[in-house]
């Protein structure tokens, strides 16, 4: 495949229009950034390439010749190959095996000829410098390796054009730095379509850009003439001014202090070794760290929801090691969790319930074990109103709204709530840039009324952007404790990966 | 899109999947040699023709409403009640254990009485299993079933042995059932001459307080959102395992109440295959009535209409009543896979948009 375009491709979903007249193309050799913010049609425009969908108009043109990708399979024979931002990947088997699992060549009758997928998969690692072990499980290998995993695999199955979908999301900046890398040297043979929120690596990987808005092309053109900035602009429609914590203000006393906590993780081990951490009232505590080394540990056991071994847990002086999540809750504790769906919300519930999902039982909301709608819907609308809760009704279910409204909802309750600490878990992963940045807003209105807040980020940006003082966990402690004046992206980058200088 | 909109895909849904239902069920009629439209005909219209087969539909709709009311609680909690059948039969011996123990006390007293007595027996037979799923993490649909087999054993035990009517040993014909109840302890015939009993009215109310209970209280709230969504809950500080334990004893407190007025009202005393399988029958009512108090209501009346049916069909059309079975099954098939459709806001949205495409020009005079 020398070249690929995509002419006046529209896909209509009933009342919405999720690709107008949408033109791109790509050439061999080159990466081409697809950027948008969430809704703006990405998804779709990839799933008709990936031919999961149709397209209802335009056409699909290789090397200046139309074809109809019907199914999958179709896409794949034309080199079309997508890797997807979770990884497909079945943690029990090999990678040789994994790789085998798309394969239909190696069937020979009923068996599966693993040593040729093996010889395959030493092949194209070597080839594109993409090192993998082929006889390691899945399980054992980092992030960062199951993604190289990923690309093998892709490139196995004979894709000539590759859709990355955000595939940094999950890695370390070095991680980062190393796929962009290698991604630039495999560039030669091969056509990459980039998807990413991340503008920054947006600039530092493409040739040219393509940006999305509401479902049409906002912009297209060289990534060179534009600036990060522009970019956002662009992608927005409207100029976003990420906020800045101006470390203004003395933090005054400490609101949530963790001494020597032990708490297990869901397979037994100790998630969290020791660790330490003080947050005081009035400032913004970043916690950088790779996902998974015990960030989800900690605010469980800061909410009460896991037990902890040994050390204690404080809220505003007062020892809240072992008591109920209730009872943590009354005391003032704030929580905005990690999965925003399944325990951020009951999402069946509608947007007015769960307003009040912590509060239901107030005097305010009811009386004498019995509820008062008026007053939640009063509640609800008053909420709606003021953090821009985008629905068509608070009677409709908050599982319905997107990631951004939804954390809209979580948050509204949590801060109407006065608390005196927040434990905020990845607040703005997978929300739109608009959504994000009236998020990062409401962080430091809280920060500015005094209250704690414990921000649990892998963004690098975001956690330096807000924190006025930056810890990184690795393997269950606190590596260190940096003043986000002195903190750097190298430097942060480094001790999340676990090196102390 | 509309509430009544949302009320009316989901009627539009229950109506396709009986339909769905009714064709199955015609298929095995035809394959048995029947005419699938005369046996329908008598199933839906017999029970219709005359006064006392009105009233009949209404006697099985009773234990029907109470014991579904209790299944929508508990689905709608998050734990799958299976164990209905069992807690009837529970409910039936604990209600006539008081009865003919204090066969002297006045009717204010020993009646109420032998209804709390009922539904104790029910809720401490339903709060096992709720107690095991909270504890331990035993699966409820496991655990209940195995205590409906419990359940049956000791009825049968309880009827042959020490709750055996006297009488029937003296005579020696030995038909395992226990004393009559003494009549201080019988519910009031509403209609001379047939078999319809102030239960009913009973079985109305709780239908009113369960619709408050599980939208208007912050008990329902708490067992809704258990139910909905367990770990968004106990993340809100909700304790959901108390909620599931609360949620089987309200369960199975209903149908120990449906065992009690089933023999209060019509029976007069405990005797053999008294539920005739009202337990499994009224968790089809409780997803058939769209697991809301409103909705068991007609379901359970319809569903009484088919076991009247059923029985008429026996003797008028030749086939046999256990059909009624295999017309319930398929409902219950229809309507899990109809649940899909009930539930996805997404087929909701589709279905919307092609309504509204479909009706816009004719949407006012349509009223809708």
């Amino acid at each position: 495949m020398q070249e690929l375009r995509l002419e006046g491709i529209t896909k209509r979903f009933p009342g919405v229009l999720a690709c107008d007249r949408i033109s791109l193309e790509v050439r061999r050799g080159e990466v081409l950034a697809l950027v948008g913010e969430n809704g703006a049609g990405k998804s779709t425009l990839m799933n008709i390439l990936a031919g999961l969908y149709q397209p209802d108009e335009g056409r699909i043109l290789v090397d200046g010749e139309p074809v109809h990708l019907a199914s999958p399979a179709d896409a794949f024979d034309l080199g079309i190959g997508m890797v997807h931002q979770n990884f497909m990947l079945v943690p029990s088997m090999t990678v040789a095996e994994n790789v085998a699992l798309g394969m239909k060549s190696l069937q020979r009758g009923i068996r599966l000829d693993l040593r040729e997928a093996r010889r395959r998969v030493v092949e194209v690692s070597a080839h594109h410098e993409l090192p993998v072990n082929p006889d390691a499980p899945v399980w054992q290998l980092s992030v960062g390796e199951q993604q190289r995993v990923e690309l093998v695999k892709t490139l196995c199955l004979g894709a000539r054009l590759l859709i990355l979908d955000e595939p940094t999301s999950a890695l370390t900046p070095q991680e980062t730095d190393d796929l962009l890398d290698r991604l630039k040297r495999m560039m030669a043979e091969l056509s990459i379509i980039f998807i990413s929120h991340k503008l920054n690596e947006v600039k530092a990987l493409s040739d040219r850009v393509t940006i999305l808005r509401q479902g049409a092309v906002a912009f297209s053109g060289s990534t060179a003439s534009q600036s990060a900035a522009e970019l956002a602009a662009l992608m927005t429609g409207r100029e976003v001014v990420l906020p800045r914590n101006e470390l203004s203000g003395t933090p005054g006393r400490e609101v949530l202090s963790v001494r020597s906590l032990r708490v297990r993780g869901d397979r037994g081990h100790l998630a969290l070794d020791g660790l330490d951490l003080a947050v005081r009232a009035g400032e913004i505590l970043g916690l950088a760290g790779v996902s998974g080394n015990g960030q989800r540990e900690l605010a469980d056991a800061l909410a009460g929801l896991r037990p902890v071994e040994s050390g204690t847990v404080h809220l505003d002086g007062a020892e809240i090691t072992g008591c109920s999540p209730r009872e943590i809750i009354d005391r003032g504790m704030g929580y905005v969790p990690e999965d925003r769906h399944h325990e951020g919300i009951v999402a069946p519930f509608s947007v007015r319930e769960n307003l009040v999902l912590k509060d239901f039982a107030t005097r305010r909301f009811s009386r004498l074990g019995v509820l008062r709608p008026g007053e939640i819907q009063r509640n609800a609308a008053e909420l709606r109103e003021r953090f821009d809760i985008r629905c068509s009704s608070t009677a409709v279910a908050a599982g319905t709204l997107s990631g951004g409204n939804i954390q809209k909802v979580i948050l509204a309750r949590e801060l109407v709530r006065g608390p005196k600490a927040l434990v905020a878990v990845y607040p703005t992963r997978g929300v739109d840039m608009g959504a994000g940045e009236f998020i990062h807003n409401q962080l430091l209105a809280l920060r500015a009324s005094a209250v704690g807040i414990l921000l649990v980020s892998e963004e690098l940006e975001e956690i330096m952007n807000l924190s006025d003082r930056v810890a990184v966990i690795y393997k269950g402690r606190i590596l260190a404790v940096v003043p986000s004046g002195e903190a750097t992206r190298e430097g942060l980058g480094l001790l999340m990966a676990g090196v102390t200088a | 899109m509309s509430r009544r909109f949302g009320i009316l895909y989901s009627v539009a849904v229950i109506a396709l999947a009986a339909g769905g239902a009714a064709a199955v069920a015609a298929l095995v009629l035809w394959a048995i040699g029947a005419s699938p439209a005369a046996t329908f005909a008598v199933i839906l219209t017999g029970p219709l023709q005359d006064l006392f087969s009105v009233t009949e539909v209404l006697v099985r709709a009773v234990p029907l409403i109470l014991v579904a009311l209790g299944v929508a609680i508990s689905f709608r909690s998050g734990i799958l009640n299976i164990g209905a059948e069992g807690q009837i039969l529970i409910g039936i011996l604990a209600a006539t254990g008081v009865a003919l123990a204090f066969p002297q006390l006045p009717g204010a007293v020993l009646l109420p009485l032998c209804l709390v007595a009922g539904a104790a027996g029910g809720a401490v037979w339903g709060g096992i299993a709720g107690v095991l799923r909270a504890r331990l993490d035993v699966n409820e649909i496991l655990s209940t079933v195995m205590l409906n087999y419990i359940a049956a054993q000791l009825y049968t035990f309880m009827l042959r042995g020490p709750m055996i009517d006297p009488a029937e040993l003296m005579t020696g014909s030995g038909t395992p059932q226990s004393m009559r109840l003494p009549r201080a302890a019988w519910l009031d015939r509403l209609v001379p001459g047939t078999r319809i009993h102030t239960g009913l009215l009973v079985a109305l109310a709780l239908t009113g307080l369960v619709w408050v209970l599980l939208w208007r209280t912050t008990l329902g709230f708490r067992m809704r959102a258990a139910g909905s969504g367990s770990k968004a809950a106990r993340y809100a500080g909700i304790p959901v395992e108390r909620s599931l334990v609360v949620a089987m004893l309200l369960a199975g407190g209903f149908a120990g109440l449906a065992g009690a007025i089933e023999v209060q009202g019509v029976h007069h005393r405990a005797i053999e295959a008294i539920s005739s399988g009202y337990g499994f029958a009224a968790i089809v009512v409780a997803l058939f009535g769209g697991l809301h108090p409103l909705g068991i209501v007609p379901a359970a009346v319809f569903f009484g209409l088919l076991l009247v049916g059923a029985d008429m069909t026996q003797r008028s059309a030749g086939v046999p009543a256990n059909m009624i079975l295999v017309l319930q099954g398929a409902i219950i098939l229809a309507i899990v896979s109809a649940r899909m459709y009930l539930y996805n806001p997404y087929a909701r949205q589709r279905a919307w948009k092609l309504v509204s495409r479909l009706g816009a020009p004719r949407e006012k005079g349509a009223g809708t």
